[in-house]
């Protein structure tokens, strides 16, 4: 069953064009790679999916249109989005920025605090005092929170230790393998997404320009649309 | 944190000492200064559940302190003159009785709130000041020209209205009763700040889009929060026009919504006894630099300027630390 489908979408940014017809389809339980280098429009097809751009073309989530929902409708259709930048609630403790976000279902805080020890820990601790990986595993807990069915992670590992990178990406294969949870990764590293997703999406200018099995992206792929 | 809270009992338990003392030294003024700071305090924990929690600059709150003092002047005016509030399908007694006159108090600057929030959130910054204020000069001139209650001069109630088991002519009864309330608001607003309704409400005043992509709706949370501030702030102005026996288009005017913002940022904004701890300092400085000179404003002018700029927190954030002051 196809969860979201996006088909022929287009995006800008005032006058500058940024999407030029990206397709992507996701199906329930299945794990896609969003990737591409920088600037191709990865971000942007993230953000047109939250309407956190003006886009055109087909947004469809669970057979509803997402151009006429507003974002908070989105997210409670079930897609969690952890975003770039991470953006925690600053002056919300750990437990307060999970609660914030609660709605009933298989995630709760002791759920999320058991996926994420480091999270436990630091519990009563404010957002801002945590280091930057555990501000990640906060937002992926948050998103975790909303009890989603499709998880957007854009850019999950960027700029983390590779120790803390490390913890993320078993945390995200433990939600593949133990919860069937559709997901999305943004993100450059192909070993890693290899051994997580299955199937890719790879964007160039704006389009989708290579869908397929993610085993499938051979090493000319990758170097002519990755640049690995 | 822990500062904070001896800071808090601090304030209370002084709020209580005072009074008790002009009892026993037979200072009846002291405690009417006493039970005016109290209801200042409750009117500005009224609207810093707005603007400390939701980030709302409301500068319109008059409306609902003067709601809540309308609701009290009108009711207890018919029942003192002998004639019904409204004479045709049903038949509508004023009455005398403070629990009634707070309902009618709460309820209908509820219905205010709604109606006002639903306009002005539509909008944000600068322009959700101005449309407040707007409101504001509205139900003022309004109440101006409302000639069946008193217009311009107000109206004039004979006696304190009247608290089941309790003789409210007596300050320090009416005082007791207006602290208690004060308490009650106080400790739901601590509850309030810390449920998922009042996390969800800081999350949305601090990154509203992160908020969003989490499912939750900034436009309804603050809504609903405008709406509980105005209904404490009406309560508010119920008491505050029991406590003078007199209503006038005073407590709509956009100076009675000045002062209301004065009290949180002298005390502190978002912090829970914030306040109280500002309303307090204000009525001490009114009374005392009143006694100095008619223009004590220029003094409490000086005192604002100085908080704003050197002290971000208030005088909470100045003696209990700025960890969890407002961004």
């Amino acid at each position: 069953m196809t969860l979201l489908h996006l088909q022929n979408v287009t995006a800008h940014y005032g006058a500058s064009q940024a999407l030029f017809g990206v397709d992507l389809s996701v199906s329930a339980g299945e794990v896609v790679a969003l990737m591409g280098r920088n600037g191709m429009g990865k971000s942007t097809t993230v953000k047109s999916i939250f309407r956190m751009v003006p886009s055109t073309g087909n947004i469809v989530f669970d057979g509803h249109d997402l151009h006429k929902l507003a974002i908070h409708q989105a997210a409670r259709l079930g897609i969690g989005l952890v975003p770039e930048g991470r953006r925690c609630f600053a002056s919300l403790t750990v437990h307060e920025n999970l609660i914030a976000a609660a709605r009933p279902g298989h995630w709760d805080v002791h759920r999320v605090t058991q996926l994420f020890p480091r999270l436990a820990e630091r519990k009563t601790q404010l957002a801002q005092t945590l280091s930057g990986g555990e501000q990640q595993m906060l937002a992926i807990g948050r998103a975790l929170m909303t009890n989603p069915r499709l998880l957007v992670l854009d850019e999950a590992t960027e700029g983390l230790a590779p120790m803390i990178r490390q913890e993320i990406w078993t945390a995200i294969a433990q939600l593949k393998t133990e919860t069937g949870l559709a997901i999305i990764i943004v993100d450059k590293s192909l070993s890693q997404l290899k051994q997580i997703c299955d199937h890719a999406v790879i964007l160039e200018r704006g389009r989708s320009a290579w869908t397929g099995q993610i085993n499938d992206v051979t090493p000319d792929v990758a170097t002519r649309l990755i640049g690995v | 944190m822990i500062r904070e809270s001896y800071l808090n009992t601090f304030v209370l338990a002084l709020l209580i000492a005072v009074p008790a003392w002009a009892v026993v030294a037979n200072e009846p003024f002291t405690i009417t200064l006493a039970t005016r700071a109290v209801i200042f305090a409750l009117a500005a924990t009224g609207l810093n559940i707005a603007l400390g929690l939701g980030g709302m600059v409301s500068l319109g709150h008059a409306v609902f302190f003067g709601i809540g003092g309308y609701a009290m002047g009108i009711l207890a005016h018919h029942a003192q003159t002998y004639t019904p509030l409204m004479d045709g399908l049903f038949l509508i007694e004023g009455t005398k009785s403070m629990p009634v006159i707070w309902l009618v108090a709460m309820v209908t600057s509820g219905i205010a709130a709604l109606l006002i929030g639903l306009v002005s959130l539509r909008t944000g910054g600068v322009y959700f000041i101005m449309i407040t204020l707007a409101f504001g000069q509205m139900f003022y001139y309004f109440s101006i020209s409302w000639a069946t209650y008193g217009g311009e001069d107000g109206l004039s109630i004979y006696l304190r209205n009247d608290f089941p088991g309790l003789n409210t002519l007596v300050p320090i009864n009416f005082f007791a009763i207006c602290f208690t309330i004060l308490l009650i608001v106080l400790l739901l607003n601590a509850l309030i700040a810390k449920s998922p309704f009042g996390l969800a409400l800081n999350a949305a005043r601090q990154v509203p889009q992160r908020a969003e992509a989490v499912g939750l709706n900034p436009q309804r949370l603050k809504l609903v929060a405008f709406v509980i501030s105005g209904v404490i702030t009406g309560l508010a102005g119920a008491l505050f026009a029991d406590l003078n026996r007199f209503v006038s288009p005073t407590m709509f005017s956009w100076q009675t919504s000045g002062e209301i913002m004065i009290f949180i940022i002298l005390g502190g904004v978002a912090r829970l006894c914030g306040p109280v701890v500002g309303a307090v300092v204000f009525v001490m400085l009114e009374h005392v630099l009143g006694d100095l000179s008619d223009y004590w404003h220029i003094y409490l002018g000086v005192l604002l300027l100085l908080v704003v700029m050197f002290v971000r927190g208030g005088i909470v954030g100045l003696i209990a630390g700025k960890h969890v002051a407002h961004d």
